[in-house]
């Protein structure tokens, strides 16, 4: 395999796949512009599996590198490689696309060919951002891979679909500007976009600081941090479910993955003066939003702020700056990738069949639909840290990691494995428990076999890394350690 | 032998899987072989695996890996792995014997049940858990084991999921258990961040020297204090101590096996055993252990009073189960693990028995749960009857039977006990003898004897939905197929002579390096110097004060309930001040419900209405929407496509630039 530009096929097949479906028009090809979304996502994940078989676990240096010049007068590079904390999110990322494409087969009816297409074109451009190695490459797709997602809670969103759209992107964008005011910054000082140059590049504490909190503006917002979460709620509850399911699994990891990549390795004296800062908005947004969670009447509302609870351990994880921390909050977020995706498909399929969102609308669906009760059971479950689904690994080795850190914080940490169980399993109980409560119920069908295979493949998937969390953590070792150490050392001039 | 190690939990997992996976397309039959067969091959390989033990092997090792965390600064490994020695053992045998005979009951219990298959998978799912829990040789596959019971628990007395009881049930007992689980992972934690492992052996073995180690979190506490604490709130919540019993009582919405297998027997004592697994770090805090034993005397005392007036038959088991944990927890607040121990395995025979025994009564009477409506069912039920005078004789600890040896050793040990505590602890037991006796013989009169209530109450409803129907007027009851009686029969074996036969090696040798206990804590050793053989117990207890206490409380129950009726009616009338406060159970679930849940949602509405909306939407974001749009107003303002107001403001300008350069000039 070597010599294989691997990267950028994981970029550029989904693209260009996305180009072809796109050129298939209008919706009398719908089954080819599906068929083709398919094969496209599928290869698109393919092409993946050999960047985790082919990963050399023992070093932290850039792997599968590809370096080609952009442009010459900024000293832009196209210029890609993964480590060990990247290459599990273009394999989470290529996996979901699969899933996106398999939920809208038949629920999409309207403007199928540029539907699929905007998947897959957002998927080879997250794939860019987990994968570049140029701060203005990752800037690129970094603000590219908002336009598909604006579209697709905008065209095909709910009644507030245009305020929920603007307001996403308006948020989003007012953060990224700062981003690119302190990429323009460390280029001036450093003469390069080479992200890696800057992680060494000596900055006094005030202009550390300072690009810290341009970072934090930007990423804090996609992550989201309380308190500028309030965007998620309106922008899942509009988005279809495909857009909730990409949102939830993957754009929420690309703030936190801008933590990894850009704060803590080119701020470390900014973080460690800033990372109480952090560590407490992280607490507030585990608590504060698990209770809001636990009075939502809306099961997307819902869903979406135990998201926002759940990145809450991501960040904290970070922050600590130990190891067991750092690991777990990586975990975390591939385990929210597969377990928010299947919460907000399990969502979908009820609110396909009876066009609601509201707990109030539902009760006893499990006498209608057991085998979709029994998988929203176990992802129920791992929403709420159960052991044995990924859902408890991450959390369970953040907690283990605050612990260590400062037991307080552990104290409100942990306060989680009560919330999350009980605005999860309330919600369950009022949903699918009980006797049938109304006429829409009654006439509910079970999960169809597409639906069935969507389910099995998630579920598979959180099982397997409940029980085996190994192979994830395996790879992330020593570039975790690497980024610890380097966080470690000071960078003042 | 590791393979065979690993078939014992795997056994009962496979019968799950197929019970469960294909619950819809195999026949009944196939599903309670498959389980049954998983379930025996459990328990006969558990024989083999006691057997080994007993001829002095012992393991502890590693299965798998299940996550590592590598660093330049050390590292940190997570394995599934097993320890096999008595305790574990033990464990494993009445675990597996007591799930061998609820499969079989089920069988007759569940016949009519549309969910048939669906159960057997649950009860096999929970019987793998359960091994996992007691074979862990690490607490990261205990606390796996700790939820995995607690989900077969939620999932099983939600059984009837259309009964809104049992989803408000299963729901409360879920998030009653999470409140344990919250501070037992924190102990775990702290012993990750000061042990570096999470290893038991490693652990205990580091243990001693950071016994005198004080943390920063409140001051005068130990690390040890701390972290047994933290663990034994743990085992509070799965063992249903005082105030996390709540939910006991509650579970029994879940159908009568599951309370004989999960709440009574086995599932509910895994924080007793925790405990015990834990000596070596409980015997280096005297904090801790004064806790246990208040906290355990606490149940045992206020939770059997509420027996005493309950009126279904299922709730007078669960409240004498709550006690009887209770009792077990103040033995290991006395450092005598070993008895607790045995405590726990009497009580898995006698409570089991006692539960499917009125699990078979309540088949009998068509799903009529309330003891007022029974009476003289021994003419009808005779197995159903000698075996729960067995189960009862036992549970109050009538000499020669299996609970009398083990109760016994526990008021012993209290006595001896010098931990801050037990001088009430003893108090608690010793009145708690007395009232087991009591409410364990009214229900046992008020079910077995004296009139017949039955047929008369048709079409009776308690308060707990509507799935209790009763006898209509003329039918009879009549005596409970083989499945059902069978294992009543095979349980009351050991519940009348596993204490006789068992316990001269349960408090002495036979848990040898198992259980470790400070020298600083004599109970153990007073007790085992006391001990002359069984027999010589059983004769002395004759003339004991629990004895005497225990035949005070039958005989107060015979002349209440069988002679003089109107006695306990006229004291509920007279004390009714009392009666209301154990009618409402000390009134812990109206705090629960009112103050925390309804705070927990007051709570959040208030941040998700004042915090999300009002402020952080409805100030900042629409707020700062609106300012865009205001200044924007403003400055169209000066946009109005009139020539003179471009030329007022453009003299306006040169104006104000030439007075500044003006200025400066100046």
């Amino acid at each position: 395999m070597t010599g294989t530009p691997l990267l950028s096929l994981a970029i550029w097949i989904p693209i260009v796949a996305g180009l072809i479906v796109l050129a298939t028009g209008s919706d009398r090809n719908a089954s080819s512009a599906r068929m083709i979304a398919l094969a496209g996502a599928i290869l698109g994940f393919l092409i993946t599996i050999p960047l985790y078989t082919g990963f050399d676990t023992h070093t932290s240096a850039m792997q599968f590198v590809e370096k080609t010049r952009w442009s010459e007068s900024f000293n832009i590079y196209y210029h890609l490689g993964v480590d060990g904390m990247s290459v599990l999110f273009l394999l989470l990322n290529s996996f979901i696309t699969i899933i996106v494409v398999l939920a809208g087969w038949k629920v999409v009816t309207e403007k199928i060919a540029q539907y699929n297409a905007a998947f897959l074109i957002m998927s080879g451009l997250m794939n860019g951002i987990f994968s570049a190695l140029d701060g203005m490459l990752f800037y690129v797709f970094f603000e590219a891979s908002l336009i598909p997602l604006y579209l697709i809670i905008g065209v095909w969103g709910g009644p507030r679909r245009v305020y929920a759209a603007l307001k996403f992107f308006i948020y989003t964008l007012a953060g990224s500007l700062l981003f690119l005011v302190s990429l323009v910054y460390l280029y001036s000082q450093g003469g390069t976009f080479e992200i890696a140059q800057w992680h060494l590049l000596p900055l006094p504490l005030s202009a550390q600081t300072w690009i810290f909190f341009a970072f934090l503006a930007a990423f804090a917002v996609k992550v989201p941090m309380w308190p500028v979460h309030t965007w998620l709620p309106d922008a899942h509850v509009e988005a279809p479910t495909g857009g909730s399911i990409v949102l939830a699994a993957i754009a929420l990891k690309l703030g936190a993955y801008g933590f990894l990549r850009f704060s803590l390795p080119i701020a470390p004296d900014a973080v460690h003066a800033w990372s109480g800062l952090i560590i407490a908005l992280s607490l507030i947004a585990v608590v504060y939003i698990g209770f809001v969670a636990l009075v939502q009447t809306d099961m997307k509302k819902l869903v979406a702020y135990s998201s926002i609870s759940h990145m809450g351990f991501v960040t904290l994880g970070f922050f600590m700056l130990n190891a067991i921390g750092l690991e777990g909050a990586i975990v975390q977020m591939i385990s929210h990738g597969f377990v928010s995706g299947a919460m907000f498909f399990c969502i979908g399929v009820m609110y396909d069949r009876v066009h609601s969102r509201d707990i109030s609308d539902y009760g006893g669906v499990v006498n209608t639909m057991p085998k979709f009760a029994a998988f929203f059971m176990l992802f129920s479950m791992a929403n709420a840290g159960l052991p044995a689904t990924s859902g408890f690994v991450g959390e369970f080795m953040v907690i283990l990691g605050a612990v260590k850190f400062n037991f307080w914080v552990a104290f409100a940490a942990a306060l989680t494995l009560i919330l999350g169980a009980a605005y999860t399993l309330w919600m369950y109980k009022r949903v699918i428990f009980g006797a049938v409560a109304n006429k829409h119920v009654a006439d509910l069908t079970d999960i169809s076999a597409r639906e069935f295979l969507i389910l099995a493949l998630l579920a598979a998937a959180v099982l397997f890394m409940g029980l085996y969390p190994l192979p994830f953590t395996e790879v992330m070792h020593s570039s975790v350690d690497n980024l610890l150490q380097h966080v470690a050392t000071s960078k003042l001039p | 032998m590791k393979g065979l190690y690993l078939l014992i939990p795997l056994a009962p997992l496979i019968g799950a899987l197929v019970a469960g996976l294909f619950c819809r397309v195999i026949p009944r039959w196939v599903a309670h072989t498959v389980t049954i067969a998983g379930v025996a091959l459990a328990f006969i390989l558990s024989c083999v695996v006691f057997k080994d033990v007993l001829a002095g092997n012992t393991f502890n090792g590693p299965v798998y890996q299940w996550l590592a965390v590598t660093t330049s600064a050390g590292d940190y490994r997570f394995e599934v792995g097993f320890l096999i020695d008595s305790l574990t053992a033990t464990m494993m045998l009445v675990v597996t014997f007591v799930s061998l005979m609820v499969h079989i009951y089920t069988i007759g219990y569940m016949s009519e049940d549309p969910g048939y298959n669906r159960f057997f998978s649950y009860i096999s799912l929970f019987t793998f858990s359960m091994l996992m829990l007691v074979m862990s040789n690490n607490f990261v596959q205990l606390f796996f084991g700790w939820e995995a019971v607690g989900l077969v628990s939620y999932l099983l007395i939600g059984f009837w999921y259309t009964r809104p009881s049992a989803t408000f049930a299963n729901l409360k007992a879920f998030l009653v258990n999470r409140v344990g689980d919250f501070g037992f992972l924190l102990g775990i934690g702290l012993v990750l961040a000061y042990f570096g492992s999470l290893d038991y052996a490693a652990v205990f073995i580091k243990a001693p020297e950071l016994a005198k180690m004080q943390i920063p979190l409140f001051s005068g506490v130990s690390l040890m204090s701390a972290i047994c604490i933290l663990l034994f709130i743990g085992a509070m919540g799965k063992s249903a101590q005082v105030p996390l019993h709540v939910w006991l009582p509650d579970s029994m919405e879940g159908p009568t096996p599951i309370s004989a297998l999960i709440h009574a027997a086995t599932m509910v004592t895994a924080g007793i055993f925790m405990v015990a697994r834990m000596s070596p770090l409980f015997e280096l805090s005297t904090t801790a252990l004064s806790f246990v034993i208040v906290i355990g005397a606490i149940t045992a005392l206020f939770m059997g009073l509420l027996g005493i007036i309950q009126n279904d038959i299922k709730r007078v088991v669960a409240y004498s189960t709550l006690s009887q944990l209770g009792y077990m927890t103040v033995a290991l607040g006395a450092s005598a693990y070993s008895v607790a121990i045995f405590h726990l395995m009497t009580h898995a025979f006698f409570k089991a028995l006692l539960f499917l025994a009125a699990g078979s009564v309540i088949i009998a009477l068509h799903h009529d749960q309330d003891i007022r409506n029974m009476g003289g069912l021994r003419k009808y039920m005779p197995i159903t009857w000698i075996t729960s005078l067995i189960g009862s004789l036992a549970l109050i600890g009538t000499p020669f039977f299996s609970g009398f040896y083990s109760k016994d050793m526990i008021i012993e040990a209290v006595a001896a006990s010098n931990i801050p505590g037990s001088g009430f602890a003893y108090f608690a037991v010793l009145i708690g003898v007395f009232i087991t006796a009591f409410y364990s013989f009214r229900m046992y009169f008020l079910v077995f004897h004296g009139k017949e209530r039955f047929g008369a109450a048709h079409g009776h409803h308690d308060d707990h939905g509507g799935e209790h129907h009763g006898l209509a007027p003329g039918q009879k009851p009549h005596e409970s197929p083989l499945v059902v009686t069978l294992p009543l029969v095979a349980l009351a074996i050991p519940s009348l002579i596993i204490g006789f036969l068992t316990v001269e090696p349960m408090i002495g040798a036979h848990f040898g390096k198992a259980i470790l206990v400070n020298p600083a804590h004599p109970a153990m050793a007073e007790v085992h110097e006391k001990f002359h053989g069984a027999a010589a117990m059983a004769l002395h207890g004759l003339m004991s004060a629990p004895f005497w206490l225990a035949a005070f409380g039958v005989f107060l129950a015979w002349f209440f309930y069988l002679k003089r009726p109107e006695i306990p009616a006229a004291l509920k009338k007279h004390f009714a001040g009392l009666y209301n406060l154990l009618d409402n159970k000390y009134y812990f679930d109206r705090f629960n419900e009112t103050v925390l849940a309804g705070g927990a949602r007051l709570l959040g509405k208030g941040l998700w209405r004042g915090g999300d909306v009002a402020v952080l939407d409805g100030i900042v974001v629409d707020g700062s929407a609106r300012l865009v749009g205001w200044i924007s107003r403003l400055v169209r303002r000066l946009q109005t496509g009139y020539l003179y107001t471009y030329a007022f403001t453009m003299i306006i300008g040169v104006f104000a630039l030439l007075s500044l350069w003006l200025k400066r000039l100046g």
